[in-house]
C-alpha cells in the first residue's frame, strides 16, 4: 500500500462512507420518536447533585 | 496502613533521579534530573510523614470521590494566576525590551512558559477537575480506580513543573504547544492513559443509562489529545540520559504534523473539552436542561468529523501542497456551522429565564464565555480563507483571536464552573460574594475587549504595512518602522491583559473567603435600589 493507492482510497469509497455515516448520525439524532428519550437525557444533569 | 507504598515509590522514584543527575549525558539534563528529585524527595518526605499503620477504614463506594477535583479547583486558580502574570510580563517585554532578564527570563524562554501555562496548567486543571465532577454526577456512581484519580492530578502538577522549569533552563524541543522534550511527553502519556482509564472506567461502571452529552465531550478531548500527542512527539532521543532530541518527520511533513497537532489542541482541548464543560454547567447553573439535546449531539458529531481537517490553515502560502492548504481551508470554513449550533444551543437555554443574566453574575460570565465561543468561531474560520489569510497571517490579529478565544470562551466557561463547583465541594451556602463576581466579570470582560480590539488594529496595520508597495514597486516600510509602531498597542495590550489578571486576583480572593466559611454581607444584585422615603 504506497501513499497513491491510500489517498486515492481516503477520496473514493472512504469520503462516501464518512459522508454517509454523518448523515445517518444526523438522521439519527432527528428521526420521529427520538425527541422523547433525547428529553430525558436533557434531564440527566438536573436529578440530583 | 495508608500511604505507605506510595512513600516507599517516591523514594525509589528520587533514587531513580539521582541516578539521572549522577550519569546525565549533558548540563541541561543534569539540573532537570535534580529538578525532578528535589521535588520527589520532598514528596516522599511529606508522604511518610501522614503513613497511617492503624487499618484503613473502607471507603463508602456510594459516595463520590471529590478530593482530587477540590485540589484541581485550587490549582486551576493558582495556575491560572501564574499564567495570567506571565502573560502580562511578555507583553511588557514586547513594549519595553529592557525587561528581557537573560537568560532565564527572556521572551523566547517565557512566551512557551506562558502558553503551557494557561492552556495546560490552568485549562487542563479545569478539565480534568471538572469532568471528574461531571462524569461522576452524570453517571452517577463514583470515580473508577480508587486512587488513581489522585495520581492523575499529582502526575499532571508533575508534568507542569518539569515542563515549566525546562522551558526557563532552555530544554525545548520547538513544537508549538509541545515544547517539552521527550522524557517529559512519555511522562504526560503515562498520567493521560491513567486519566483515560479513570475516566471511561466511571462511564463503564454509569447506573444511567444513557451517557450525557457532556461526557462525549470530554473522553474525545481526552481519547484525541492522547493521539495528537503521541503522534506529535514521534522523536529519537540523543541519548536516554540527554534532554535532546529529534523529530521522527522532517520538512514540510514535519511542519504539517505539528499543526495538525497544534490546531487540534485548539479543537479538542481547548473547544471540546470545555464544551463538556458548557453542557453541564450552563443547565445546572441555569437550572434548566440544554435548549436542544439533539442539536447537541449533532454539534458533538459535526466537530468531530470536521475540526480534525483544519490544521493545514497554519500553512497558508508554505511550502505545503496546495490541495492540502485548500482542504485545511473548505474544513475551517465548514466549522462555523457546527459551532453556531452550539453557540445557540448553549444561549438558548437561558430563554424564558432571561433575567438571569441581570441578577446572576456566574450565569453572566457564562453567557459571555458562550458568546465568544462564537465570536472566535467566525473569526476563525474567516481567517482561514487565504485571501484573508494574507493580509493577517504572521500578525496580531493572530495573537488577538486566539486570545479571545482563550480569554473569553476558555477563561469565562472555567471561572464560571469554579464559582459553580467551590460552594458544592466544600458544603458552602453560597459564595462569599456575588459582588465581587460581578467586578470579576466586568473587569475581565473590560481586559478582552481591549485587548482584542488593540490586536486588531495593530495586527492589520502590521500586515497593510509589510505590504506596502510604492510606484516602482518597492516596500515603503522596513521591518523595524512596522516594529516601532506596534510600541503604543503594546502598551495598551498588556492594560487589557493586566486587567484580566486583577480580575483573576479578585476571585482567588472570594474563592479563598468561600473556602474558608465567609459569607459578605451585601445586597443582592439585582435587587431594586431603596426608595426614598415619602
Amino acid at each position: 500500500m504506497d501513499y497513491d493507492t491510500l489517498r486515492h482510497f481516503a477520496d473514493t469509497y472512504w469520503l462516501a462512507f464518512m459522508f454517509i455515516l454523518f448523515v445517518g448520525i444526523v438522521a439519527w439524532a432527528f428521526r420521529p420518536g427520538g425527541r422523547k428519550s433525547a428529553d430525558e437525557a436533557a434531564r440527566i444533569p438536573l436529578k440530583e447533585d | 496502613m495508608r500511604n505507605a507504598a506510595e512513600s516507599i515509590v517516591l523514594t525509589l522514584a528520587a533514587f531513580v533521579a539521582l541516578l539521572g543527575v549522577a550519569f546525565a549525558q549533558d548540563d541541561l539534563f543534569r539540573i532537570h534530573a535534580w529538578v525532578l528529585f528535589f521535588v520527589l524527595a520532598a514528596s516522599a518526605i511529606f508522604m511518610f510523614r501522614r503513613v497511617i499503620v492503624a487499618p484503613a477504614a473502607a471507603v463508602d463506594q456510594s459516595q463520590y470521590l471529590d478530593g482530587p477535583i477540590r485540589y484541581g479547583a485550587i490549582a486551576t486558580l493558582f495556575w491560572g494566576i501564574a499564567g495570567f502574570l506571565i502573560g502580562v510580563l511578555i507583553a511588557s517585554q514586547l513594549a519595553w525590551p529592557d525587561l528581557n532578564f537573560e537568560p532565564w527570563f527572556n521572551f523566547g524562554r517565557l512566551r512557551p512558559l506562558h502558553t503551557s501555562a494557561v492552556i495546560f496548567a490552568f485549562g487542563g486543571n479545569a478539565l480534568i477537575a471538572t469532568s471528574f465532577y461531571v462524569v461522576q454526577r452524570t453517571s452517577r456512581a463514583r470515580l473508577f480506580g480508587g486512587n488513581l484519580a489522585w495520581f492523575v492530578f499529582w502526575g499532571y502538577q508533575l508534568f507542569i513543573v518539569l515542563a515549566a522549569t525546562g522551558y526557563l533552563l532552555g530544554i525545548t524541543q520547538s513544537r508549538e504547544y509541545a515544547e517539552p522534550e521527550w522524557y517529559v511527553d512519555l511522562w504526560l502519556t503515562i498520567v493521560w492513559v491513567a486519566y483515560l482509564v479513570v475516566f471511561l472506567g466511571t462511564i463503564f461502571k454509569r447506573k444511567e443509562p444513557h451517557i450525557y452529552v457532556a461526557n462525549w465531550f470530554y473522553l474525545s478531548f481526552i481519547v484525541t489529545i492522547a493521539m495528537l500527542h503521541v503522534v506529535n512527539n514521534l522523536t529519537m532521543p540523543v541519548s536516554l540520559l540527554g534532554a535532546k532530541s529529534y523529530s521522527a518527520f522532517a520538512g514540510v511533513q514535519d511542519a504539517l504534523t505539528q499543526w495538525w497537532y497544534g490546531h487540534n489542541a485548539v479543537g479538542f482541548f481547548l473547544t471540546a473539552g470545555f464544551l463538556g464543560m458548557m453542557y453541564y454547567f450552563v443547565p445546572k447553573q441555569a437550572n434548566r436542561p440544554i435548549y436542544s439535546y439533539r442539536l447537541s449531539i449533532v454539534h458533538f458529531w459535526a466537530l468531530i468529523f470536521l475540526y480534525i481537517w483544519a490544521g493545514p490553515h497554519h500553512l497558508h502560502y508554505t511550502a505545503l501542497p496546495d490541495w492540502a492548504q485548500t482542504l485545511g481551508m473548505v474544513f475551517s470554513v465548514m466549522l462555523w456551522m457546527p459551532s453556531w449550533g452550539g453557540m445557540i444551543n448553549g444561549l438558548m437555554t437561558l430563554s424564558g429565564a432571561w433575567d438571569k443574566i441581570r441578577t446572576d453574575p456566574i450565569i453572566r460570565m457564562m453567557v459571555i464565555a458562550v458568546a465568544f465561543y462564537g465570536m472566535s468561531t467566525f473569526e476563525g474560520p474567516m481567517m482561514s480563507i487565504k485571501a484573508v489569510n494574507s493580509l493577517s497571517h504572521y500578525t496580531d490579529w493572530t495573537i488577538g483571536h486566539v486570545h479571545s478565544g482563550a480569554l473569553g470562551w476558555v477563561g469565562m466557561i472555567s471561572f464560571g464552573a469554579v464559582y459553580y463547583l467551590v460552594p458544592k465541594l466544600w458544603g458552602r451556602d453560597r459564595l462569599y460574594s456575588l459582588r465581587m463576581v460581578n467586578w470579576h466579570f466586568w473587569l475581565a470582560t473590560l481586559g478582552i475587549v481591549v485587548y482584542a480590539a488593540v490586536m486588531w488594529v495593530s495586527g492589520i496595520m502590521q500586515g497593510l504595512m509589510w505590504r506596502e508597495y510604492d510606484a516602482d514597486g518597492f516596500l515603503v516600510y522596513s521591518f523595524a518602522e512596522s516594529v516601532a509602531a506596534m510600541y503604543p498597542y503594546y502598551v495598551m495590550r498588556m492594560l487589557g491583559g493586566l486587567l484580566y489578571l486583577i480580575g483573576a486576583l479578585v476571585m482567588a480572593f472570594n474563592i479563598a473567603m468561600t473556602i474558608l466559611g465567609h459569607q459578605r454581607a451585601e445586597r443582592p444584585l439585582g435587587a431594586p435600589a431603596l426608595q426614598p422615603a415619602q
